[in-house]
């Protein structure tokens, strides 16, 4: 796949309406932080161990094509702009500590948009898997897959009683990071997600706002992800992280359906404006997209609109962000107003295209 | 569902308590659910950053042991020694480590290993790895692991009176101990 389509497609697989409890749970990611001996890590690394560890990982990817039956896209820091390198982060491809230098910064991408390797991130590999919906361990099986690739070649930085050696203490041991993002429109409008938000670190898990900050949480989407590395099983924390995950996914539906009871008129009232909106609106701000959206989706979810399918959801989530479409402008200099004209003209589209059939 | 510890109160959340005795789920009301802080995650002011976590994990040790040398210092107080302990593959003083917050290589890992032990029991309540192991740089832990995975088939095996399977777990283990035995350097006199 050429950059180009990798920065303008708004369909992510790992974003898709088809996996498990998704409904609640739009995507997991498994991320594995792993280094290279001696090597120093890439904070301190000269130019010339940056580009060993480059080639480290390059030489090693024809086998890791051939192993998961997939093609990987090379995509080169250096070469990017930075509009380009905005976009990839929107579509979570790489990460906001990996554009700090350009040198010998080098992403590996599936083709099918799941898997990205970071190379010389905080770490020399950061290997992250995704999947649409809650699963975890199918996403951990490929992430350690490729992980084993890696190791059968080259020496892995990793001590006996402290586990895989990370730059960041806070990845060391498993170097695993679980995370789910979750659609919670039930708990924030019965005003119960701040006591899981509150809860927990006390289970080992973080949970914050996807968009927003933590004063102010937009579109109602979270991400929770597990908080220690160190001291249990990839097993252990999957599993604790899943069960949370259900729990919350429980929760969320009860706090859905008691809107959808006590709530009955006001609850599509508010859908079917934020579908007019949607529909029809000649300027949309991002965060008016974003909230709106999530009325929409909910209302899809519970079948109070039939007219649009659950698809549009990720196509608007992703084409409406800024900088996406900045880049399909072509035009790092749009104005706001300009931008907000652009992003209601998406969003129509992509409704017009999601239309169910008339059944 | 009514809160699993106190019985009164309608409960809330479910916490997995993942212990040495293996995990526990327990159903809990908002009020006892509090008095778990600690267990899984010692730290629990709310809304701090992996970065601010840090800061004052790395702040503490040092100040702890100013405590110590607390002899009349009117100026900055010194630096512990250890500050000056500096990573031979990467030149990395430990001090650096304590401004940054990063590490610089896998042997600065060794060389400060005692000084970041604690700090790793502070941030994840243990400092001992416990999931996969590499095959090329586990060195003897995988080999370990096998054998304790053997022990306990070989034991379930006996309780079963499966006296075949039992013998030819016996025998793996012993050509894996004799493995690790030459993994770990250790010149056999004549075993046996
Ligand atoms: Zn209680
Ligand atoms: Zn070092």
């Amino acid at each position: 796949m050429a950059l180009n389509d990798l920065l303008t497609g708004d369909a992510l697989a790992w974003l898709g309406t088809e996996g498990t409890d998704s409904d609640v749970v739009l995507s997991s990611r498994i991320r594995l932080a792993r280094n290279f001996r001696q090597i120093p890590f890439p904070n301190r690394a000269d130019i010339s161990q940056l580009g060993e560890v480059q080639a480290q990982v390059e030489q090693m990817l024809p086998g890791l094509e051939q192993g998961l039956g997939c093609g990987f896209d090379r995509v080169d820091m250096e070469r990017l702009t930075p509009l380009q390198k905005e976009v990839l982060i929107e579509k979570n491809l790489i990460s906001r500590n990996f554009l700090r230098q350009p040198q010998h910064r080098v992403a590996f991408i599936s083709e099918d948009q799941c898997v990205s390797l970071m190379v010389n991130e905080e770490d020399h590999l950061r290997i992250q898997c995704m999947a649409p919906g809650l699963d975890l361990e199918k996403t951990f099986a490929v992430a350690s897959q490729i992980d084993d690739w890696f190791e059968s070649q080259l020496d892995i930085a990793f001590d006996e009683k402290m586990g895989y050696l990370t730059s960041c203490p806070t990845n060391l041991g498993t170097g695993l990071r679980a995370s789910v993002i979750l659609h919670l429109p039930g708990l924030v409008a019965t005003r119960n997600i701040s006591s899981i938000v509150n809860i927990s670190p006390q289970l080992g898990l973080a949970v914050r706002p996807y968009f927003g900050d933590d004063k102010e949480s937009i579109g109602c989407l979270y991400q929770i992800a597990n908080q220690l590395t160190l001291g249990f099983s990839e097993e252990e924390l999957l599993g604790n992280l899943k069960s949370a995950v259900q729990e919350i996914v429980a929760h969320e539906r009860e706090a859905r359906k008691a809107l959808s009871v006590y709530m009955k008129d006001s609850l599509e009232d508010d859908v079917w404006r934020a579908y007019g909106i949607l529909r029809y609106a000649r300027s949309l701000s991002e965060k008016e997209t974003l909230t709106l959206l999530s009325k929409v989706r909910l209302g899809i979810d519970l079948r109070i609109i039939g007219e649009v399918t659950a698809q549009c959801f990720p196509q608007i989530l992703i084409g409406s962000r800024r900088s996406y479409l900045q880049n399909l402008a072509a035009n790092e200099n749009l104005s706001k107003n300009e931008i907000d004209r652009l992003r209601a003209e998406r969003v129509r589209a992509v409704l017009q295209q999601c239309s169910a059939p008339k059944g | 569902m009514l809160c699993d510890d106190c019985g009164r109160n309608e409960a809330v959340v479910q916490i997995t308590l993942l212990g040495p005795e293996g995990r526990v789920e327990k159903h809990l009301c908002q009020h006892c659910a509090a008095n778990y802080g600690g267990y899984l995650f010692p730290t629990q002011r709310k809304d701090m950053s992996v970065n601010d976590f840090l800061k004052g994990v790395f702040n503490y040790a040092p100040e702890e042991e100013q405590k110590d040398d607390q002899t009349a210092e009117q100026e900055r107080p010194q630096a512990p020694r250890e500050d000056e302990l500096v990573c031979p593959n990467c030149g990395m003083s430990y001090h650096d480590f304590l401004q940054t917050g990063k590490i610089g290589c896998s042997v600065c890992y060794a060389t400060f290993r005692r000084q970041l032990e604690p700090i790793l029991r502070r941030i994840h309540g243990s400092s001992t790895h416990s999931g996969k192991i590499p095959h090329r740089t586990g060195g003897t832990l995988e080999t370990k692991h096998q054998i304790n995975l053997l022990r306990a088939r070989q034991q379930e095996a006996v309780e079963q009176e499966n006296y075949e399977l039992a013998a030819e777990c016996r025998d793996r283990i012993r050509a894996l101990e004799q493995q690790l035995a030459l993994q770990e350097g250790g010149v056999q006199h004549g075993a046996e």
